[in-house]
C-alpha cells in the first residue's frame, strides 16, 4: 500500500490478502523490484466505481456492481486483458487521459482507431 | 444508479504527529498520508458517489494518487458500500468449542477474610457448603477433571490447568498430585499443559517454592500493596492484616522462582486506589516481576464500591503509569505493568470479540466437588451450574449461557468503539451488579473507553518509533491467569 500503513498485526493480514489476491494497482505498474508478479485473477470488485470485473467472487457475472459489458475501462487501466481495449502500455498509453473518473466521465474515453 | 461509498466505523486519531485509523469492524490499526486522510474527510457526511470526492480533491492531489488511495482505502475496510457496511455479528450456536483451559477451585476455604471477596462477602453467588468433604476437592475429582480436559481439547497442543480458591495452598496435597497426574497424562496424549496458579501467599514454605520452581507453575499473588493498604482489606478473621506474614514468603518466593515469571495482582477499591504507589511498591521493593491492577466486583452500593469519581481517578493514575510505560518502551524496555501489556497485545493482535471472555466456551471452571461452572467464580454457583465432571456438560445450558452472553444481545455496545475488545465486560461482574450474566457492564464504560483510547494512542507511538518493540508480542503467548 503506498497510501496507508498497516500497523497492526490485524492491518498486515488485511494487507497481505490484499497483495495475495491480487493488488490490481500494483499489477498495472509492473512486477516491482524486478521480481515475479503473482498471476491476476480478480475475484468481485475492488474499487466499486470501477465498471466490474471479469467475474464476481462467486465467479460469476450475476453479482457484478456493473453489467459485464462496462468493464472497458478496468480492463484496460487495472487489467491487461489487450485483446479487447486498447493496451495502455504501448499503443495508447493515452486513451482514457480525459476520463478522470470513470463514473462521470466515461464518455470522455478516446476512440482508437487501430 | 452510482454506487456510494461511505466510512466505515471507525475511530480517527494521532500520535507521534502522525494520523491513524482504528477500524471498528476489524480492529485493525492503519496509519495515513495526507491523501488517504482528505478522502476520509470526503466522505465525513454520509455516503457520496466517490467520483464526486476525487473531484474535489483534483486539484491537491493527482488523479491517479486518489484513485489508488481511494482503492486502498476500501480493500483495507476503510470505506465500504451502504449494503456491505459491518453489522455486529450474529449469534451462531458454537458446537463442541474445544476447551483450552480449565480452572479448579481446589477448595473454597480461605484462611483470609478479606471484606470484599465475592465468594464470602455481600456479593456471593454461592449456596453454603453442606458439609467439609464439600469444601476440599478430592483427588479423585482432580484426576477425572484432567482427563475431561484432555479429551475436550483433544484438538489443541497446548492446554492450561489453573488451580484457584478459596486459598489454594490449603489444599496443596491435591495440587501436588494433580500436576504430576496431569504431567503423566499429557506426555501419553502428546500435548503440553501449563499449570498456574493463584494464591494469597500466606502458606508459601521451602517445599512448595520448590515444586512450583521445578514444575514451571506460573504463580500469581493476590495483594494490595504496601502495609497500610494491604492490612485494610485482607485480613485474617481476627481483622488482623496479612502484610508481614506474607512479605518475608513472597520474598523468598520471587527470589527462587525462576521457571515462570511471577505476577501480582491487585483489588482496587474506593479505599485503595493508590495505584502509582503500589506499583512501585510491588515492582521496585518487593521485586515482582508483572503487576496487574482490577477493580473490585461488588454491588454498587457497598462501601469499598468504586464510583465515578474512583474510576476517574484510576484512569488518571493508570494514565499516569502508561506514560512511563511508553517511555521505556521506546527504550526497547519492558514494563510489568499487565494492564497495560495485555490491551496492547489485544490491539496488536487486532482481536475482535464477540464475548468478552472464554468463560463457557474455551474456560470453564470445575467445583470441589466436581460440579462445572461458566468459569471459576461461578463455581458453587446453582444458577450457574453446567453439569458435573463426572456426568458432563450441560451443552443445552451451555448455548444458553453463549447465547445470553453473546454481542448481540447487548443493544448498548453495539455502537461503542471498543465493542470488539471489552465486549460487554465480565459476566459475573455483570451478575453482581445486574443480576444478570448477559448484561452490558455499562457502570464502567467511560473508564474502559479512556483506558482504552490511553492504549491505542501509547500502541500507534510506540509502533511509530519503536516498531521492534512489539516483536516479543507476536511470540507472547495470552497467560490467562484469572482474576
Ligand atoms: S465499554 Fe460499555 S458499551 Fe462499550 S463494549 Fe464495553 S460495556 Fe459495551
Ligand atoms: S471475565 Fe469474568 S466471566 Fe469471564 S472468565 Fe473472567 S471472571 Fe469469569
Amino acid at each position: 500500500m503506498r497510501h496507508l500503513k498497516a500497523v497492526n498485526r490485524k492491518a498486515r493480514r488485511i494487507e497481505q490478502l490484499m497483495t495475495a489476491n491480487g493488488d490490481v494497482y500494483a499489477l498495472a505498474q509492473g512486477p516491482a523490484g524486478g521480481g515475479q508478479t503473482t498471476p491476476h485473477y480478480p475475484m468481485g470488485c475492488s474499487l466499486v466505481f470501477s465498471p466490474g470485473w471479469e467475474v464476481d467472487s462467486a465467479g460469476g457475472t450475476a453479482g457484478l456492481c456493473q453489467p459485464v459489458e462496462r468493464d472497458l475501462y478496468d480492463c484496460y487501466i487495472t487489467c491487461f486483458w489487450p485483446a479487447q481495449v486498447p493496451d495502455h502500455l504501448n499503443n495508447y498509453p493515452d486513451w482514457t487521459k480525459k476520463c478522470g473518473a470513470a463514473a462521470k466521465d466515461w464518455r470522455n474515453i478516446d476512440l482508437v482507431f487501430p | 444508479m452510482t454506487t456510494r461509498l461511505q466510512l466505515s466505523d471507525m475511530k480517527r486519531f494521532s500520535a507521534a504527529g502522525k494520523a491513524f485509523a482504528f477500524l471498528i469492524p476489524s480492529s485493525s490499526v492503519i496509519g495515513l498520508d495526507d491523501l488517504s486522510a482528505a478522502l476520509l474527510d470526503g466522505f465525513k457526511d454520509g455516503p457520496r458517489n466517490p467520483a464526486t470526492v476525487v473531484d474535489a480533491l483534483a486539484e491537491r492531489f493527482s488523479r491517479d494518487d486518489l484513485v489508488e488511495g481511494l482503492s486502498e482505502l476500501h480493500q483495507t475496510g476503510a470505506v465500504t458500500t451502504p449494503e456491505h457496511a459491518a453489522t455486529i455479528p450474529v449469534y451462531k450456536q458454537t458446537e463442541a468449542a474445544p476447551l483450552s483451559t480449565l480452572v479448579l477451585n481446589v477448595t473454597n476455604k480461605c484462611n483470609l477474610s478479606c471484606k470484599y471477596c465475592y465468594e464470602y462477602g455481600e456479593d456471593k453467588l454461592t449456596a453454603p457448603a453442606t458439609s467439609a468433604a464439600t469444601r476440599f476437592m478430592d483427588e479423585a475429582t482432580a484426576f477425572e477433571s484432567v482427563d475431561f480436559l484432555l479429551q475436550r481439547g483433544a484438538h489443541l497442543p497446548r492446554l492450561t490447568l489453573t488451580f484457584f480458591g478459596g486459598e489454594t495452598l490449603l489444599n496443596f496435597k491435591v495440587v501436588s498430585a494433580t500436576v504430576e497426574y496431569a504431567r503423566r497424562r499429557a506426555r501419553e496424549a502428546g500435548k503440553t499443559i501449563d499449570f498456574s496458579l493463584t494464591t494469597n501467599a500466606t502458606l508459601l514454605t521451602e517445599e512448595i517454592v520448590g515444586f512450583l520452581t521445578g514444575n514451571h507453575v506460573g504463580v500469581t499473588i493476590s495483594i494490595d500493596g504496601p502495609k497500610d493498604l494491604q492490612d485494610r482489606f485482607r485480613t485474617y478473621s481476627n481483622g488482623e492484616g496479612s502484610y508481614d506474614r506474607i512479605l518475608p514468603r513472597i520474598k523468598a518466593l520471587l527470589k527462587n522462582h525462576r521457571t515462570r515469571p511471577v505476577g501480582a495482582r491487585v483489588t482496587l477499591t474506593s479505599q485503595v486506589m493508590d495505584v502509582v504507589r503500589i506499583f512501585d511498591h510491588l515492582t521496585e521493593e518487593i521485586g515482582f516481576y508483572e503487576v496487574g491492577f482490577a477493580p473490585v466486583t461488588t454491588s454498587a452500593n457497598t462501601l469499598y464500591s468504586i464510583q465515578n469519581a474512583g474510576f476517574d481517578s484510576m484512569l488518571d493514575q493508570f494514565t499516569n503509569l502508561s506514560r512511563r510505560y511508553l517511555d521505556r518502551a521506546l527504550k526497547g524496555e519492558y514494563m510489568g505493568f499487565s494492564n497495560m501489556t495485555d490491551q496492547l497485545q489485544e490491539i496488536h493482535t487486532g482481536v475482535t470479540k464477540s464475548y468478552a471472555c472464554g468463560a463457557g466456551l474455551g474456560l470453564l471452571g470445575v467445583s470441589p466437588t466436581g460440579d462445572i461452572a461458566l468459569c471459576h467464580r461461578f463455581v458453587d454457583s446453582p444458577d450457574h451450574k453446567l453439569g458435573n465432571i463426572r456426568t458432563g456438560l450441560d451443552e443445552e445450558k451451555r448455548h444458553d449461557f453463549n447465547r445470553r452472553t453473546h454481542l448481540s444481545n447487548k443493544a448498548e455496545c453495539h455502537t461503542c468503539w471498543v465493542r470488539g475488545m471489552c465486549s460487554g465486560g465480565c459476566y459475573h461482574e455483570a451478575q453482581v451488579r445486574y443480576g444478570d450474566i448477559g448484561h452490558a457492564n455499562l457502570h464502567y464504560c467511560d473508564w474502559i473507553r479512556g483506558w482504552i483510547d490511553v492504549c491505542l494512542h501509547t500502541y500507534a507511538e510506540i509502533a511509530e518509533k519503536t516498531p521492534s518493540f512489539f516483536d516479543r508480542f507476536d511470540e507472547r503467548q495470552g497467560v490467562g491467569v484469572p482474576a
